[in-house]
């Protein structure tokens, strides 16, 4: 390539001392969950490889997934589904064109962080068999 | 020494006609999920503890076997889409960037079809 001027334009916004916001944090949370349930999403993957393989196998997978830390990032990722599962809803709201209004846009945030852990409260106890 | 400006260069190819392609297919499956998401992660939960043999018996379900298809299908789309957009935006330096995405694409195939395979190879066990 030969462009000049790439290497000391300012950038911007400077993230580091960017003041959050509930609109920036609400945004790079939808990233990190979608990351995090990547990895959640991993586990499952082998909880049914398992179930594929051999009881004894299955056991022991059945074994590590139910230990603390994993119940923990298994609570962690209810919340995060439930969580990215909003944040995306209102992304396609977005993007049919409704609800860019600042008012409305802080309002449906501060929405969303509070059914994001009602609704992962009501997964714990709701449990539905198809 | 190239006289040529990279303006010139391109002038002329037109578009790749897929610029939003990527955009629609992400909302696509994000659509698709809103179902899936919900009646799959309800239905999972209680299934932690059960042994295998209880959880062979339970994805022999027709049913249940192809929702849990549809969404690992949709799902593994979706986070391909979706961490290629991660890296497209975080990752600098062309080299990394493309290594990165074509890894993605590799990762997301491979563990998604190792998930389908794995309910597949259940429900036709005996």
């Amino acid at each position: 390539m030969s462009s000049s001027n790439t290497d000391n334009r300012p950038l911007s916004p400077h993230i580091s001392i960017y003041r959050p916001q509930v609109t920036s944090v609400l945004s790079i949370l939808h990233r990190i969950t979608g990351i995090g349930l990547g990895v959640s999403l991993l586990f499952i993957v082998w909880w049914f490889f398992a179930a594929a393989s051999s009881a004894e196998y299955f056991n022991f997978v059945s074994s590590i997934l139910l230990s603390p830390p994993l119940k923990f990032i298994f609570l962690i990722s209810i919340w995060a589904i439930w969580y990215h599962t909003l944040t995306g809803l209102r992304h396609l709201i977005w993007d049919a064109g409704f609800g860019f209004e600042m008012s409305w846009v802080k309002v449906s945030a501060w929405l969303i962080v509070g059914a994001s852990f009602f609704f992962t409260a009501l997964t714990l106890f709701i449990q539905v068999d198809l | 020494m190239d006289f040529r400006t990279d303006r010139s260069k391109v002038s002329g190819f037109g578009s790749a006609k897929d610029g939003t392609d990527h955009w629609w297919q992400q909302r696509l499956s994000s659509l698709a999920l809103v179902p899936l998401t919900l009646v799959f992660v309800f239905q999972l939960i209680p299934q932690f503890g059960m042994n295998q043999s209880e959880i062979v018996e339970l994805y022999r379900n027709p049913m249940r076997a192809i929702l849990t298809i549809l969404f690992l299908g949709v799902t593994f789309t979706h986070l391909q889409q979706g961490l290629q957009v991660v890296i497209e935006d975080y990752i600098h330096g062309k080299k990394n960037k493309i290594v990165l995405v074509v890894l993605n694409i590799f990762f997301c195939w491979g563990i998604g079809l190792i998930g389908i395979f794995s309910v597949i190879k259940i429900v036709f066990s005996f």
